[in-house]
């Protein structure tokens, strides 16, 4: 990008990233059962790699994103594959929701495939958004 | 039967999609994976007509929901059989399309589509559930629309706006057709819909919900007054893309078609005002898709026209309504995806080999490359309708089906387009492979090994399908017996009794 973003865009985005990520974990957390999951959390993640691309160019976006986002698309793909073809494996039927529950920080919390596929769902939204948002930022250079 | 199975074709491919994005920058090993998946998904083809054919059809309730609440994959004689032959163009073109693709597209995701393509297409051929089959078909096109723009020339370009705005419109009447169903019937379960369909008919918002549909499907199978967007866009792409898309798009369209038809428009009124759609529909398509044919002299252009009147015959099998029709029309559509993506392959060839598509600037290639004419006009000829070949027996099957059912006109049309479609064949004939060579030496290439393999497979598959037309019919003849009665079918995947 020729010009540089505003100084206010640059002062507020480092402060902001951090609540992108907790809200987009809130958000993730909180699709089970009401409004939000996956594909939303994911839009909420890759919005702040957009910010970053906006604020500070296309390759500060990528150093946050760390890899390519190829990489977020295949491996999104492959956890949410795993997840449904892994109850096959378990002698149930494909897809099926598996659930057990483990103990963190003292607390009980349910873990279990929808889980993981909504995961999937979320790393792929991450790649296929940045990706776009790269290809578009780079293009103007 | 191992439900499982039938989620094999779907797995599959998701999976050497995100191989290949994993895999990143090997194209090598990208184009392994890819073939990989495609072997794959033909052995799972196999597999599941077999146990189809030795336990009857069955479904899979995706995970494992009870009867009704599941979304359904359903394999009987039909679908199984389709992945068979979604496997075997997979196989041979495959390796086709990533031989003769530019180091440049390759890179820029084309094993990943072509994966997500092969998963599309498996989904809509699979799936028991109207919604789901508006999500394959969206799959299935995004895939294709990317495959189509990637490397984005001009032409290209042109050619890619011009195919998403039409299919953009056919899925927005898919999604309407379907919201109406749901409204009204509350599931989208198409063996639910199927039992209402039969048991009182379809009542006025639901039918025309349906119609809405069959209207979208029309559209996916590139029927009159529909197919603008076929001949527009398939020459624009690289010959290894176009030889996939003629060997599985409008095909997964035309299986679509027969599936939703024969479930839910058999019975009743419905049925009649079907009928008379895709019976005219069908005729239309077959003579306006040779007549555009004849006016090109580019060959992709030619085998695109080819691939809409080819369709048209599809689409009155359709119409025909009647199990001997769906076994002649699943024989013709499979018949076609070999005949038609081995002259795809062919016209690859020959771009290769001489450097030209446009059949005035080429010439000779009959002296110069004897296989390579033998092998197409094997493919032609099977295209054409000649016997012993697998088209003949195709064209036949589909003509009796007609004439039995009392279709005299219609099937009279789908005689009368096999002589255009003789016609369009021989122009290619004559003008590449037999004229002599234009004075002007054109350019003297040569074509990678897969090319041939899947130039040599197709024409094989043209003969042997003809030669052991008896024994595939067997299959076709079952097939075509599952898409009529839907009876097991709403058994499968229909709720228990209301």
């Amino acid at each position: 990008m020729r010009t540089r973003a505003s100084l206010i865009l640059r002062t507020t985005v480092p402060v902001l990233l951090p609540l992108f990520f907790v809200f987009a974990v809130f958000i993730f957390m909180r699709g089970h059962n009401e409004p939000g999951g996956g594909f939303s959390a994911g839009l909420v993640a890759s919005a702040a790699f957009a910010l970053t691309t906006v604020a500070f160019g296309p390759e500060a976006g990528r150093r946050a994103l760390g890899l390519a986002p190829r990489v977020y698309l295949g491996a999104g793909l492959l956890v949410a594959g795993v997840s449904v073809a892994l109850p096959v494996a378990m002698g149930e039927a494909f897809g099926k929701g598996l659930w057990t529950s483990i103990t963190v920080l003292g607390r009980e919390l349910k873990v279990g495939t929808p889980l993981a596929f909504d995961l999937g769902v979320l790393l792929v939204v991450v790649g296929t958004a940045a990706g776009i948002v790269f290809a578009f930022a780079e293009e103007r250079d | 039967m191992t439900a499982w199975l039938m989620a094999v074709p779907l797995a599959v491919p998701a999976a050497a999609a995100a191989a290949c994005l994993l895999v990143g920058r090997s194209m090598r090993m990208q184009a392994a994976i890819t073939f990989a998946a495609a072997v794959c998904q033909l052995a799972a083809g196999v597999a599941l007509t077999a146990e189809a054919r030795a336990f009857g059809p069955a479904a899979l309730a995706v995970g494992g929901w009870p009867e009704g609440a599941a979304i359904a994959l359903v394999a009987d004689m039909a679908s199984a059989v389709m992945v068979v032959l979604v496997g075997t163009v997979a196989v041979l073109a495959v390796p086709f399309a990533a031989s003769t693709i530019d180091r440049r597209r390759e890179a820029f995701g084309f094993y990943p589509l072509v994966n997500v393509l092969l998963l599309g297409v498996a989904g809509m051929v699979l799936t028991g559930d109207l919604f789901n089959l508006y999500v394959w078909v969206e799959v299935t096109l995004i895939a294709s629309f990317v495959l189509m723009a990637l490397g984005g020339g001009r032409l290209q370009m042109e050619g890619a706006t011009k195919y998403v705005a039409l299919n953009v419109v056919a899925s927005a009447l898919f999604l309407t057709g379907v919201g109406v169903v749901y409204a009204t019937m509350g599931t989208v379960s198409l063996g639910d819909l199927a039992r209402a369909a039969h048991e009182s008919g379809l009542a006025w918002p639901t039918e025309s919900g349906t119609m809405l549909v069959l209207a979208a499907l029309l559209v996916k199978a590139a029927a009159f007054p529909f197919f603008a967007w076929l001949p527009a866009s398939y020459h624009t792409p690289p010959i290894g893309v176009t030889a996939l898309f003629a060997g599985l798009l409008t095909k997964a369209g035309v299986f679509a078609l027969l599936r939703v038809s024969g479930l839910l428009l058999s019975g009743g009124e419905s049925r009649d005002t079907a009928q008379a759609v895709l019976l005219t529909l069908g005729g239309v398509t077959m003579v306006a898709g040779v007549l555009g044919a004849a006016a090109h002299t580019d060959m992709r252009r030619i085998l695109s026209f080819h691939i809409v009147s080819q369709c048209g015959y599809m689409v009155m099998g359709a119409g025909f309504f009647s199990s001997a029709g769906y076994a002649a029309t699943l024989f013709f559509l499979g018949h076609n995806m070999a005949a038609k993506t081995g002259l795809f392959t062919a016209a690859g060839i020959a771009y290769r080999l001489a450097g030209a598509y446009d059949v005035r600037a080429l010439g000779g290639l009959m002296r110069r490359h004897p296989a390579l004419a033998a092998s197409f006009a094997v493919c032609a000829a099977s295209l054409a309708g000649f016997p012993p070949l697998a088209g003949f027996f195709g064209k036949l099957a589909l003509v009796q089906a007609g004439f039995t059912g009392g279709h005299f006109a219609v099937a009279g049309v789908a005689l009368f387009t096999s002589i255009l479609t003789l016609y369009s064949m021989t122009k290619i004939w004559h003008e590449a492979f037999w004229k002599p060579p234009p004075s002007v030496s054109t350019a003297q290439g040569r074509a990678p090994w897969p090319a041939w393999t899947a130039l040599f497979g197709f024409a094989a598959l043209s003969v042997t399908a003809g030669l052991a037309a008896g024994a595939l019919f067997e299959f076709a003849t079952l097939a075509g017996e599952a898409l009529a009665d839907p009876a097991a079918f709403i058994q499968l995947t229909g709720s228990a009794e209301p």
